[in-house]
């Protein structure tokens, strides 16, 4: 079976509350990492996710100056410098299923509503480690495959062009993983 | 820390989009262990937290103040943009934190005040009674929590704060099914 090498992997925690940050930043020291780095909101999080290039960002959504949202979206920029391509885990007192859509729709790898667990969020985190999906360029979209379900009969709205569709997905670990858990 | 090679990038172009893989960057940190293996990432997560759990009532108490501040700017000043703005990050964070702090009646309160602020087409024609009884409520919850029977009677006062807010929110939103839609969808996050 597999586990995470927590000690491996840099995080960053983005959220506007400190008790909030006081929390993930227990519960990742407990699962192993020794390298989370705090802002407490977008703009801070943002210069921080250039100069430290971590491998996964947690963060609320409703933050000031720009919010989790936004930071989202500006992460996925497919030519910027930076690494576009970092998993983001969106973690939010909203608990709408439109807002896991929003979140979806703005690059967001996974969705996490509140009240935290440790259970919640380590299997959010084996999930982008173990299980990446492979990314998805449009004219108005670049983020993670929105498209779990790869039923080919899928006849609904905003199905793509182009073809027989390809699944491009690296073997999955997730299930072998999951049994560490 | 792991990272990927620059231009490992696969990416097939379609007619409207493109398909981009890059080997696994975070394969490195997932380690194959004996089945024997008995580390238990999570519970000792879950201890933890449970360590942390002697400060969750400050910091409740801190969270609840906040909110109380906010709507006192907001009885002060009125509901301008950032008085709005203070009011809603104030209840959506107990929305989100209270019950990891032992108070989820608290964070059902708030997360009625949130809908309130969320969906109510002008916040000036809310009633303020509403939005003053949301706050004490809160308030009341986190200040009452260690005396008995209030467990039960804090879950009562927010089920029903959450029923005379929902009442108003449909009647104001009548005319507005995005915000109706919105209003009677059921959340992600099972029930208490």
């Amino acid at each position: 079976m597999y586990r995470i090498d927590f000690n491996k992997l840099r995080f960053l925690i983005c959220d506007d509350n400190p008790h909030m940050r006081r929390i993930l930043r227990t519960l990742l020291h407990s699962f192993g990492a020794r390298e989370a780095y705090e802002a407490e909101d977008g703009a801070t999080a943002l210069e921080m996710y250039s100069h430290y290039v971590p491998d996964i960002v947690i963060t609320d959504w409703a933050m000031p100056i720009f919010d989790g949202l936004e930071l989202a979206q500006m992460i996925r920029q497919p030519d910027s410098k930076g690494n576009p391509y970092a998993p983001i885990i969106m973690l939010t007192g909203h608990s709408e299923k439109r807002r896991v859509t929003v979140a979806r729709d703005a690059g967001v790898t996974e969705f996490l509503a509140k009240p935290i667990s440790a259970k919640g969020l380590y299997q959010r985190i084996l999930n982008v480690v173990a299980n990446p999906r492979p990314f998805i360029k449009t004219k108005t979209y670049f983020g993670p495959d929105r498209r779990r379900n790869t039923n080919n009969a899928y006849i609904g709205p905003e199905r793509r062009v182009g073809g027989e569709m390809e699944v491009l997905q690296q073997p999955s670990l997730l299930d072998k993983a999951r049994t560490s858990v | 820390m792991a990272k990927e090679k620059p231009g490992s990038l696969q990416i097939k172009s379609f007619a409207d989009h493109h398909v981009i893989t890059q080997p696994n960057p975070l394969r490195k940190v997932l380690l194959r262990v004996p089945e024997s293996d008995l580390d238990d990432p999570v519970g000792r997560a879950e201890k933890a937290l449970a360590g942390l759990s002697g400060e969750f009532k400050n910091w409740m108490t801190i969270e609840a103040d906040r909110l109380s501040a906010a709507h006192a700017a907001i009885l002060g000043d009125g509901f301008a943009s950032d008085n709005r703005e203070e009011l809603f990050r104030a209840a959506h964070d107990i929305k989100g934190d209270a019950a990891t702090f032992g108070f989820p009646s608290a964070g059902a309160a708030a997360e009625s005040l949130c809908r309130i602020i969320e969906h109510a087409p002008d916040l000036d024609e809310v009633p303020a009674s509403l939005i003053t009884h949301h706050i004490n409520a809160i308030q009341a919850i986190v200040r009452e929590r260690t005396k008995l029977d209030t467990t039960v009677m804090a879950s009562a006062l927010s089920r029903q704060l959450r029923g005379v807010a929902d009442e108003f929110l449909v009647k104001v939103n009548r005319d507005r099914p995005e915000h109706l839609e919105a209003i009677l969808a059921p959340s992600i996050v099972p029930a208490e």
